[in-house]
């Protein structure tokens, strides 16, 4: 009797296996995973309604706010919507630095998947080694840009910081130690038994099914299909540039991390190639202040996937519309899919292994009620005052303090 | 009266056992630390860490059984420090002895994790039952392979007895050599009752939070914590005992130290284990015992059974 009983337990919205808020309910039986359900939107900032509000010089910044991670890719992404919609030639050698500072983005993206995933089932010495590399690239992205993490390097139009020559020796020297630890964890993670145990067979997804939920990135290259932005529509400097696309037919968990740090190979070789090849000239052109009417769409290949800008102009200084489709969003299906029967010991590693950011997929649709199932859609009034109506009810009225401050005044 | 008081709360008993506990896990986490290469916590860091949870606010769920939440820490607590009292530290003969105190010990130490799953168990959490139901399904997987390790050792010294173990390791040297292979087994035995390294299943942060000790606050958590670091101090001196049993003859205080270096030693090799091994599943580890370290002291018994034969007589 007991023992065909489900349970379900909350994995999220606060969960120390999750980096952000999240709620995946589990459906248990024993150690046996059921059934998931994924809930988005905790997390929730509305940053395509703000984009409309403010310029695009400004949009840019906020943008760049999606994804701390994957800052670069959200700016560059919007920018080149921008740029295609006015129509503007953006310098050769602006395209060059754009290049390089996306693949040192992805280099310590995915150091640091690399650590998460090692922490995830339960090997953190994998997490400290894997972090401490990353601050290499961490000081180099500092040092070309100025900061960490949000770099503010794009400008409709080209970028604004350039890259000089000591800066370049400083990046291949940082690249050349990067590339050995990079060989050191592909051989750390292709034999030691344990990390292979806990990986191997984990999360399957065939290439039907990839294709099917429309997985992007490594989770799709992992299931063998050969598909990379850099590759079927170049944009940036990628075209001029000789690289790879990785993929590998385990379809598994051990599949992804293999193709990514495989990924990182190539990542060096695209650096040093784009470093050589970069131009002299200018780094950015002057972009007008208001974009004419149009509409644009902009791919880009994330650390993560495929990440998708759509930006819509009026012909003033707003944009009519921003939708941004970043690459978790697409991945997220494959999760319900590849946790099915596993154990729940496997979660965590599922989950992270799509290299999830849910704060940039985060969107929301509709409320549904969790105890009775209803969806409804609120409007801005109608939330104002079903809030107003909570806080009565808690016995805090906002009206009366309204009322009692201005009588104050 | 005065002296065996003294000897149970004081040296070697209770308080020594505290402190060394505390020390222990500052050696645990230091190792772990810098084989990570990171800096590590400084030496007062358990301490600071116990004094603090004791001061905390200690919240009990709603819907947990009171009673039997507040007492399983110190259950667990006092039986792993009375398991203590038998093993010889730095003389041949423990504190207290009789026939068959080995078995006692072994016995003495299952208790904390059975308290560990009633606790987790009683005090109602979807995690903390998760991880309860985990350690205990542990315990079956480890628990064969460390009593078949350490009991034939004793079945080489022909007893039942700890201390008279010690006695005969030390009238024949050289002979706990030929343990080594349950030495590796049982160590690997501790490592899971220990619930670390690899075997840190019920406790797994990234899947069911802080598992049995979810929902443990304040003076709990820090006994519980404190049970954690006395087994880890007991069982190292019980490994230490056992299968490491020398230099008892060059007196209390030189004996004391060989004592205290054996602990080091044990303890330093199960955080290089918890430093090189991701965490296994519990399927895999209970394959993992039955497959390999069952075996494994199965083959140290026959081999000590007819050693028995071939040398003793």
């Amino acid at each position: 009797m007991r023992e065909n009983k489900k349970f379900r337990i909350p994995i999220g919205p606060q969960h120390p296996a999750l980096k952000e808020p999240e709620s995946f309910s589990v459906a248990l039986k024993g150690e046996k995973i059921k059934g998931v359900d994924v809930r988005l939107g905790y997390n929730h900032r509305g940053i395509e309604k703000a984009c409309e509000q403010r310029t695009y010089v400004q949009d840019v910044y906020l943008i760049e706010r999606i994804c701390g991670i994957c800052s670069h890719t959200h700016s560059t992404c919007f920018v080149q919507a921008v740029e295609e919609i006015a129509g503007l030639a953006v310098p050769k050698r602006a395209l060059y630095i754009r290049t390089i500072i996306g693949e040192l983005e992805r280099v310590h993206s995915h150091y640091l998947w690399l650590g998460v995933a090692g922490h995830e089932i339960g090997f953190d010495t994998l997490l400290m080694y894997s972090w401490r590399d990353r601050e290499v690239v961490m000081d180099v992205l500092a040092m070309l840009t100025g900061n960490r993490v949000n770099y503010g390097i794009n400008c409709i139009g080209g970028v604004r910081r350039d890259i000089d020559e000591a800066q370049t020796t400083e990046v291949l020297k940082a690249i050349d130690i990067l590339e050995e630890r990079t060989k050191y964890y592909i051989d750390v993670a292709t034999q030691e038994t344990t990390i292979i145990k806990r990986l191997s067979g984990v999360g399957m997804l065939t290439r039907e099914e990839a294709l099917r939920l429309g997985a992007v990135g490594p989770t799709a290259r992992a299931s063998g299909i050969d598909y990379d932005i850099r590759q079927k529509d170049p944009y940036a400097a990628y075209a001029e540039l000789e690289f790879d696309v990785i993929t590998d037919n385990h379809c598994d968990v051990y599949g992804r991390t293999v193709v990514r740090l495989k990924e990182l190979m190539q990542s060096y070789r695209i650096i040093r190639q784009a470093l050589k090849k970069m131009p002299q000239g200018p780094i950015s052109v002057r972009a007008p202040r208001k974009i004419p009417a149009g509409e644009a769409i902009s791919r880009y290949e994330a650390p993560r996937g495929e990440d998708v800008h759509y930006v819509k102009s009026n012909g003033t200084e707003q944009p009519e519309r921003v939708k941004v489709r970043a690459p978790t969003l697409a991945n997220i299906r494959t999760v319900k899919y590849m946790l099915r029967d596993r154990y729940l010991a496997d979660m965590p590693i599922v989950i992270a292994a799509i290299d999830p950011c849910f704060s940039c997929t985060d969107r929301v649709v509709a409320l549904s009620n969790s105890v009775t199932k209803k969806r409804e859609v609120m409007e801005w009034q109608k939330l104002r005052s079903y809030s107003i109506e909570w806080y009565k009810k808690q016995g805090i009225d906002f009206t009366d303090l309204n009322k009692r401050l201005a009588s104050v005044k | 009266m005065l002296y065996q008081l003294f000897s149970i709360l004081i040296f070697p008993g209770f308080l020594f056992l505290a402190v060394a506990a505390q020390f222990a896990e500052f050696m645990d986490r230091k190792i772990y630390a810098r084989l990570q290469n990171r800096q590590g916590p400084p030496w007062y860091q358990p301490f600071a860490d116990f004094i603090k949870l004791i001061a905390k606010e200690e919240l009990i769920p709603s819907a947990a059984n009171p009673r039997m939440f507040k007492m399983m820490p110190l259950f667990a607590f006092s039986s792993a420090v009375c398991a203590f009292l038998y093993i010889p530290l730095y003389r041949m003969h423990s504190l207290f002895y009789f026939d068959a105190d080995l078995i006692v010990i072994l016995y003495l130490l299952t208790i904390p994790t059975l308290a560990f799953f009633i606790g987790g168990w009683y005090s109602t959490s979807l995690f903390a039952r998760i991880g309860s139901v985990r350690s205990l399904t542990q315990l079956f997987a480890y628990e064969v392979p460390l009593f078949i390790g350490i009991l034939s050792a004793a079945l080489l010294a022909d007893t039942w007895s700890i201390s008279e173990l010690t006695v005969f390791y030390s009238s024949h040297p050289f002979y706990w050599l030929f343990n080594t292979i349950g030495f590796g087994v049982s160590l690997i035995a501790l490592l899971a009752k220990l619930e670390k390294g690899p075997f840190d299943i019920p406790e797994a942060e990234t899947e069911v939070v802080a598992g049995t000790f979810t929902e443990y606050s304040g003076r709990h958590l820090a006994f519980l914590r404190l049970t954690l670091n006395v087994e880890m101090v007991v069982g190292s001196s019980l490994l230490a005992a056992v299968f490491l049993p020398f230099g008892y003859e060059f007196g209390p205080v030189i004996g004391f130290f060989v004592y205290l270096c054996k602990v080091i030693f044990i303890i330093a090799l199960l955080s290089l284990c918890r430093t090189v091994f991701a965490r296994m599943r519990i399927d895999q580890m209970i394959n993992f015992c039955w497959k390999y370290l069952v075996p494994f002291a199965f083959i140290q018994l026959l081999f000590n059974l007819f050693l028995k034969g071939a040398l003793v007589r």
